[in-house]
């Protein structure tokens, strides 16, 4: 396989695991909001807020391979 | 969910890779370069100017920020990566709806390079920096000027009962300092913080809104903005730091506690950890903002890409919903660049006592109390003798 190919590949790739992991990980961060909520009602504004908080670091992370995959397609 | 979409417009723009890779390849890897300009100077191509020219008037009533596609000057052929990427990069060409070519058109052009010539482009013997504004440049101070005219104009509702848009601001700006500056760096130091707190969250915030309007560009979306923004919070933090700890104590954080002849290990991993956060801070505002917008592009693109206006039926509602968590990203982002700022800067005031500025600071109410209330009290019993 050229190069090309390879790069093409690997973008794909990287792509597909970064939001594999974006998804397991805020999936999680959802679920434990969720039952905060459910365990005590009064606190859900907290919980809101440290929840957004929490996704958009993890979103951050996940763009550090996005951002690596679309330089591996415009290189390549 | 954008990190899905963002997978799609991947999919989309390697399906549409252009015949000539070593020409698309080159400038599109380079945001900020003059270089890109000659790329993006070219006349747009036209994949279908048929569907080009349907589709325009359904983007002028749906308001996306990227709704403009070339027209149909019809020279060389543009694939929809090209189009995707000029419009999120920098470029010296500013598209505006306007009178230009005899009448009404969507797609006046300026080309900055034209306007500003040679007068810009500096020359110190053998290397060259061109000075020439560009496409975000112009955005940044638009939305600097917007910001310092809202602040203005508001400031003349101030008063005991706050009102209008006056009213509006203070709630942002007392957001700032209540929930961030105060509750990261702490209630006696905040108000030294909160300027500079301040003037990131609502800079990053009017920059990012800008970049939805239809025909602007976001600036935040260009890595050499969100390097400066970055940079500047450094600055701030390691400044604080060295304040916080004296130069000594903050060389010594930076061996890490462990003995001599692990130093030659130690030091060059604990600096390089040093700029780990703020090269967070860079990647996360600057991915966070091209993605949204690549993945507009790309929802708006699978109409020409499968060659259909029927898709648009799908396409378009989805791309407005995507719009609407771009306006949420935007917000959110602002927020999480101020609140780390301020965490870090916490995070350099807590360590050990706060060096000589605490003499500054007599009047400070909480504090490292008992320390210098003894030190005080010592003074003060030193020296009455002489007072009486």
């Amino acid at each position: 396989m050229t190069s090309t190919a390879l790069a093409f590949l690997s973008a794909g790739f990287g792509a597909c695991l970064a939001v594999l992991g974006a998804g397991l990980g805020i999936g999680r961060l959802a679920a434990a909001a969720l039952d905060g909520t459910a365990r005590q009602p009064t606190a859900t504004g907290d919980i809101r807020t440290s929840m957004i908080i929490a996704a958009a670091l993890i979103e951050g992370v996940t763009l550090f391979a996005i951002v690596v995959c679309v330089l591996l397609a415009i290189k390549a | 969910m954008t990190n899905l979409l963002a997978t799609l417009a991947l999919a989309l723009a390697t399906t549409q890779h252009s015949p000539e890779p070593a020409q698309h390849a080159a400038p599109a890897a380079e945001h900020a370069q003059p270089a890109a300009a000659t790329e993006h100077a070219q006349p747009h191509g036209a994949a279908a100017p048929a569907e080009h020219g349907a589709v325009a008037g359904e983007h002028g009533e749906s308001h996306d920020g990227s709704a403009e596609h070339g027209g149909g000057h019809g020279e060389g052929k543009e694939t929809l990566s090209d189009v995707m990427l000029g419009h999120v990069s920098d470029g010296y060409e500013i598209e505006f709806p306007g009178f230009c070519h005899g009448g009404f058109s969507f797609e006046c052009e300026v080309n900055l390079k034209h306007v500003f010539g040679d007068s810009l482009v500096l020359h110190f013997g053998s290397t060259t920096i061109d000075l020439t504004p560009t496409k975000h440049l112009i955005m940044l101070w638009l939305a600097s000027i917007v910001l310092i005219l809202a602040f203005l104009v508001s400031a003349k509702n101030r008063g005991l009962v706050p009102r209008g848009l006056y009213n509006f601001l203070e709630l942002l700006v007392q957001f700032v300092r209540d929930e961030i500056a105060v509750k990261n760096i702490g209630k006696e130091y905040a108000d030294r913080y909160v300027p500079y707190l301040c003037t990131a969250f609502f800079f990053i915030l009017f920059v990012n809104l800008f970049g939805l309007i239809p025909y602007a560009a976001t600036a935040t979306g260009n890595i050499g903005v969100t390097v400066a923004l970055a940079t500047f919070t450094f600055i701030i933090t390691q400044y604080t730091a060295i304040k916080s700890m004296g130069l000594g104590g903050w060389l010594k954080h930076l061996t890490g506690g462990v003995a001599v002849w692990l130093w030659p290990i130690m030091i060059p991993v604990e600096i390089l950890g040093l700029f780990t956060k703020p090269f967070a801070l860079t990647i996360r505002l600057f991915a966070n903002m091209v993605a949204g917008h690549i993945v507009i592009m790309s929802l708006l693109g699978l109409i020409f890409a499968l060659g259909s206006p029927l898709v648009a039926v799908g396409s378009v509602p989805m791309a407005l919903a995507i719009f609407g968590l771009e306006l949420f990203v935007a917000f959110v982002q602002a927020y999480i660049f101020t609140m780390l700022s301020s965490l870090f800067i916490g995070a350099g005031l807590a360590h050990h006592g706060h060096g000589e500025e605490h003499e500054e600071h007599a009047h400070a109410a909480s504090g490292a109390g008992s320390e210098h209330h003894g030190s005080h009290g010592s003074h003060v019993a030193g020296g009455s003798p002489g007072h009486g």
